[in-house]
């Protein structure tokens, strides 16, 4: 719930901190990563309660996938724009960082190349093609996780936008666009690992990534990467240029008829949201120790609108329910019964879009105000 | 490819350094000039050559049958359409044509649409704040800090409108009339110099009409204010030029009594609608 | 080898006048089956050159078996059992083969093929047996058999053979045969320096021609290779307009596979405005449909598929109608929505079929009459099955078109979309309309997995495969638009096709893509866009 007046401070980064539901938020965040960290450290591997580092691993796979949903929300939510395209973001951040990973293996590899990874010394190459350049080093990796999405984004938003592609049409060409580059990035030629990705990877900033010290430390920083990307999307959402996006979602033509250039407030938001995005790949990697062409496949992208529309498009906090919810249903389902998995996602697709179309967040909202009929909430609609 | 070209051209890609736009010179009469205007859809010409010029202060009310292109008219002069020939002049130095949407919006035309769209997700008083004179980039937006004054000035256009208690409430809870109204505030945070107002009062009450009215008639003078109506009453009650669109362009012009006593308008409206003819 | 080879021929020619003659007047020659079987032991030897006597010798004897004796030794299907016995191995699947006595032709049951023995041959062998049967078949009386062994002898005329050669090609009736004999012929011509050679093969586009005349080309007599030259210049412009032909006809084929996917959906989101994220495995239900009636009707595919036509519509159709009433009429109005519930419904049906019948692709037999190739020339042979979906497609656009302009549910359906609530207070029953619309565009999907089936591996994720391109095509072609529609998918495909053989089919298929992107951004509304205030909405 945006407040315009009553705010305590009016500087726009912080205006999130004086909201209740990113105080509960960053409570409930703070005092999980907390409780996860003692678990896994202070209480001794035998003990019932002991948090196992797969299962830290997992939390962490967790979190990446709910700073991606919040990334996804800020642009279906409050900006009405339904990408089916965010897991290219995604997949983008997370080579950008399995490149960097690929270079910290050096001489380690199969081959025992110093500078080439093993697949393109079985491809008989000689030398790193140009965009393999600078990745040895961690300050260009990392921006470049930023930066690689954020350049696509920004190159297919502002053609997008500029033509005033929007809804449905929006959608499919986004689609198209992640499908594209599922083809491209499955060719052995482009240099990014064909087929088989980019895996084998051994440390990260010298930490070995297959201690378990280096996997919690991983885990705590995806949490706090995600309290971070939260509240930027909070502040975003809160300003007065997040009314602007709830505006153009609802009444795209009168927005521009005030005077606000649609297409660069789009732009601007869709660029944040795919950094965001590229930011939950680069800590997905590192965690799952592999990325290959399948992030790219249309089916993921469109499984994480599912984690956001489950979980309660246009409230952020939704989105992050969502995606672990998902995602733990997964971890069970597969684990259990891995043919019905499939069924269940499918249903969750149908029951969540015709039976509870503002997810579970909406649910809250509707028994809150059952129990404290106070004011009536404002809500996103359509 | 004219895709590359646009790229590579630096005054799209950079214009928002490029300096606000200049005040709009009316030293040489009309605020708004329209001449010899066309456009077609399909074969059908919606507007053909028409001719329409505005006085800066002017209140000016627009009536004709269904089609005679008064929505598209007012499509032109905001930039959702582009006419196949003519040319439409705002002062004397801004060239509409050459402009789009938000740009129009920002040089000081203001449009209310037909079917009242507010954004009714937000509240009466977001509405309004967005509709605000004020830098409307992407930085100073995202930064913008509620003051004191522009409170006030909030306020003010509220009372104007007279929707001070619902300030909180949602814009998609309000009655029809009040989202006219809501509309007209919007248009007026924008301090437009010309303002665009299709059927204001359609749905409205004897007593929100005569309020409509009253808001209209007080803004003449300092603004420009062109109204479309198809209500004669209303028409009647605000008007002091009255211009009669048939077929895409300018049948008569005139006090609503030398338009009213026209033959041509005559004919053209009887039968049409009795309560439209009265 | 060569003349290893036609010192071979020299004598299969004079033998070859007397098996005609004699198999015309019947086999009255009482075989001797002990020379027969020396001439067989004379196979079962270690070395090659030695295989090779005995091979001459097989066709020198006049024993009307010499034919089968080769082509089975030619297929590996000429064996020795323990007991030192030859026989013919009639199907070598399994453990257990059957075979038939090679010399009196009895079957001899089955044999473990442990107690077998194959008599091996080299690839000299197999080409001087080649050639051998070859030149037998041309005084067979089958004309298809006169054919191929016609062909064969393209650049593998000699001396010996060029003079009986001129006389077959004299008393020669078919054509073709005939064609075939004077170019094989002129190669040696060529060859031996003759001009009238190089005259004679200047309109062929075999590409054993172009290889003979390519030698002639960088020969030495310096005015057959300029003859040889100009008239391979012909060729390769000949062959260049061929393969046009051909990539233009892959790319109609390839199109009228797309629209087929997509016209079904040019209905229903077209028309309709509904987005069904499982159209593809509607397509899939099709495809399955046809599996399923080859499966009902065994040993008749081709009337199987035939009946899959109106059994895939219903099929699909009903499904899509399951679709909209349980599913899409609670998210009217609601696009993106109508996106996510249906794609879940697509993750239902490929998991339906996975686990109802197989996560494996199903075998869908071709029918006789659509397979095979028509062939037009040496470079150029259009295959059937997918002239018959280019045709289908077409017959199933020009029935939508008619649908749409000419029934009173065309009208019905303009009219429901064009403005709803008029429709109905006309007395439209727009449920109903929006049912058939549905129904409609659920079934020629079906009819698209019919189709496809001979084209594609049927599997689950067969629909999952052209939804996508489905969109691209349905946007590009000018949402609403069938025509559009049509226009889209054909020159896609064709597109696509061209850009293949530089780019490969992965990056002609992503260039593609990234073409309609940057395209639906220069136009959103596509191709052919509607225009007018109807198109505001």
């Amino acid at each position: 719930m945006s407040l315009t007046t009553e705010s305590s401070t009016n500087f726009w980064l912080t205006r999130p901190f004086s909201e209740r539901s990113t105080q509960i938020f960053l409570s409930v965040l703070l005092a999980a990563l907390a409780l996860v960290t003692i678990l896994h450290v202070a209480v001794p591997p035998d003990n019932p309660l002991h948090v196992g580092a797969y299962t830290v691993n997992l939390f962490g796979k967790y979190l990446s996938y709910a700073l991606l949903a919040v990334a996804v929300d800020l642009v279906w939510g409050y900006l009405g724009i339904l990408s089916l395209g965010h897991g290219a973001f995604f997949a983008i951040g997370g080579y950008a960082m399995g490149m960097y990973l690929m270079r910290q293996i050096g001489e380690r590899g199969t081959y025992g190349h110093p500078v080439l990874p093993d697949f393109m010394v079985f491809l008989n190459w000689d030398s790193l093609p140009w965009y393999w350049l600078g990745f040895d080093m961690a300050w260009f990796a990392f921006a470049m996780v930023l930066i690689a999405p954020g350049l696509l984004a920004l190159v297919f938003g502002f053609l997008a936008f500029r033509s005033r592609v929007t809804g449905v049409y929006l959608s499919i060409i986004t689609q198209a666009l992640t499908f594209a580059l599922m083809l491209a990035f499955f060719r052995n030629e482009m240099g990014f690992g064909g087929n088989n990705g980019l895996t084998d990877f051994r440390e990260l900033l010298g930490y070995n990534l297959r201690s378990n010290d280096t996997r919690l430390g991983l885990f705590i920083a995806t949490g706090v990467a995600l309290a971070l990307g939260y509240i930027l999307c909070r502040a975003i959402v809160t300003s007065k240029l997040g009314r602007v996006c709830v505006a153009t979602r609802d009444a795209e033509a009168r927005t521009r008829f005030i005077g606000y250039r649609v297409e660069r407030f789009q732009l601007f938001v869709f660029v944040v949201s795919a950094m965001l995005a590229g930011l939950a790949g680069a800590l997905y990697v590192p965690q799952v120790g592999i990325i290959n062409p399948s992030e790219f496949s249309p089916i993921f992208s469109i499984e994480i609108v599912l984690w956001v529309a489950l979980g309660g498009r246009a409230t952020l906090y939704g989105a992050v329910i969502g995606a672990i919810l998902v995602n733990y249903a997964k971890t069970i389902f597969t684990g259990v019964m891995p043919d019905a998995w499939l069924f269940a996602l499918g249903a969750m697709f149908v029951l969540v879009t015709v039976f509870l179309p503002k997810g579970v967040a909406g649910l809250f909202r509707y028994l809150k105000r059952k129990t404290r009929d106070d004011h009536p909430p404002k809500e996103a609609t359509a | 490819m004219s895709l590359l070209q646009s790229l590579t051209t630096r005054d799209r890609v950079f214009d928002f350094m490029a300096p606000q736009a200049s005040p709009v010179d009316v030293r040489h009469g009309p605020i708004l000039y329209m001449e010899d205007v066309s456009v077609s859809f399909d074969g059908f010409k919606a507007i053909n050559n028409l001719n329409l010029t505005i006085d800066d202060g002017e209140l000016r009310c627009i009536i004709g049958p269904n089609g005679a292109g008064k929505t598209t008219m007012m499509d032109i002069i905001t930039g959702k359409t582009r006419p196949n020939e003519g040319s439409v002049w705002f002062g004397s130095r801004h060239n509409l044509l050459q402009m789009n949407e938000p740009d129009i919006a920002s040089l000081g035309i203001g449009r209310k649409f037909q079917k009242p769209t507010v954004f009714e997700a937000l509240s009466v008083f977001e509405n309004l704040e967005l509709a605000m004179a004020a830098d409307k980039r992407i930085f100073p937006t995202l930064t913008a800090r509620m003051t004191g004054e522009i409170k006030d000035r909030i306020d003010e256009v509220l009372g104007t409108i007279g929707l001070i208690e619902l300030r909180f409430q949602p814009a998609g809870i309000l009655s029809h009339g009040q989202k006219q109204w809501l509309e007209i505030g919007m248009l007026l945070m924008q301090r437009p110099r010309l303002l665009l107002v299709d059927e204001p009062v359609a749905g409205m009450t004897e007593q929100e009409m005569e309020r409509t009215a009253e808001l209209l008639t007080g803004l003449a003078g300092k603004q420009s204010v062109v109204v479309v109506e198809h209500d004669m009453g209303f028409v009647r009650s605000i008007a002091r030029k009255v211009t009669v669109l048939h077929q895409g362009s300018v049948l008569a012009e005139g006090s609503m009594d030398q338009v009213a006593s026209d033959p041509s308008v005559v004919e053209v409206y009887l039968g049409a609608d009795d309560e439209e003819a009265a | 080898m060569r003349r290893f080879l036609s010192l071979g021929l020299l004598c299969l020619l004079l033998f070859s006048v007397t098996v005609t003659a004699q198999a015309q007047t019947s086999a009255t020659v009482e075989a001797d089956d002990a020379a027969a079987l020396e001439l067989l032991e004379a196979l079962d030897v270690r070395s090659y050159p030695a295989k090779g006597e005995a091979i001459i010798a097989i066709l020198q004897s006049d024993d009307e078996r010499a034919r089968d004796w080769l082509q089975s030794l030619l297929d590996g299907r000429l064996q020795r059992t323990d007991d030192g016995r030859f026989v013919v191995v009639l199907e070598n699947r399994g453990r257990d083969w059957p075979v038939a006595d090679a010399l009196t032709g009895e079957p001899l049951g089955d044999m473990s093929r442990r107690d077998l023995d194959r008599i091996g041959i080299n690839n000299a062998l197999r080409n001087q047996l080649r050639s051998a049967i070859a030149v037998v078949d041309l005084y067979s009386p089958d004309v298809e058999r006169r054919r191929t062994s016609a062909t064969r002898l393209l650049g593998e005329v000699d001396e010996e053979l060029a003079a009986p050669l001129s006389e077959l090609i004299a008393e020669e009736e078919d054509a073709q045969v005939k064609r075939r004999l004077t170019q094989a012929l002129a190669i040696y011509q060529v060859e031996s320096g003759e001009l009238e050679g190089v005259e004679t093969l200047r309109g062929s586009l075999h590409p054993r021609v172009r290889v003979a005349l390519n030698r002639a080309a960088n020969g030495d007599d310096p005015i057959i290779a300029d003859a040889a030259n100009e008239a391979l210049i012909s060729i390769e412009q000949n062959l260049k307009i061929n393969r046009g032909l051909e990539t233009l006809y892959f790319g109609l084929s390839l199109g009228s596979v797309l629209v087929l996917a997509a016209i079904g959906l040019a209905i229903t989101f077209g028309v309709m405005g509904v987005i069904n994220m499982a159209h593809g495995e509607l397509i899939m239900l099709g495809a399955y449909t046809t599996w399923a009636m080859q499966q009902l009707l065994p040993g008749q595919p081709g009337l199987a598929l035939i009946l899959s036509i109106p059994a895939g519509f219903m099929v699909a159709a009903l499904a899509g109608v399951a679709i909209e009433r349980s599913v899409i009429q609670f998210l009217k109005g609601r696009p993106l929505e109508t996106l996510l519930a249906t794609f879940g419904i697509s993750l239902i049906l490929q998991q339906l079929v996975r686990t109802g019948i197989s996560p494996l692709n199903r075998t869908v037999i071709t029918p006789e009459w659509m397979s095979g190739s028509l062939v037009v020339n040496d470079a150029l042979s259009l295959t059937l099955n997918r002239m018959y979906v280019l045709g289908f497609a077409l017959v199933v656009f020009a029935g939508l078109m008619l649908i749409m302009r000419r029934t009173r549910l065309g009208l019905e359906v303009r009219a429901v979309t064009q403005n709803r609530a008029m429709a109905r207070s006309m007395g439209i029953r727009a449920t109903r309309v929006d049912i058939m619309t549905f129904a409609l565009g659920s079934g020629v999907a079906g009819l698209a997995g019919v189709a496809l089936s001979q084209l594609t591996n049927v599997g689950p994720n067969l629909g999952q495969n052209y939804i996508i391109d489905s969109f691209m095509v349905v946007v590009f072609g000018g949402v609403g638009n069938l025509w559009g529609t049509l226009v889209a998918g054909l020159s896609l495909g064709v597109i696509n096709q061209v850009l293949e053989p530089w780019a490969g089919a992965v990056l002609a298929k992503i260039i593609v893509l990234v073409f309609i992107i940057l395209f639906i951004q220069k136009r959103p509304r596509g191709l052919f866009p509607q225009k007018g205030r109807a198109a505001e909405g």
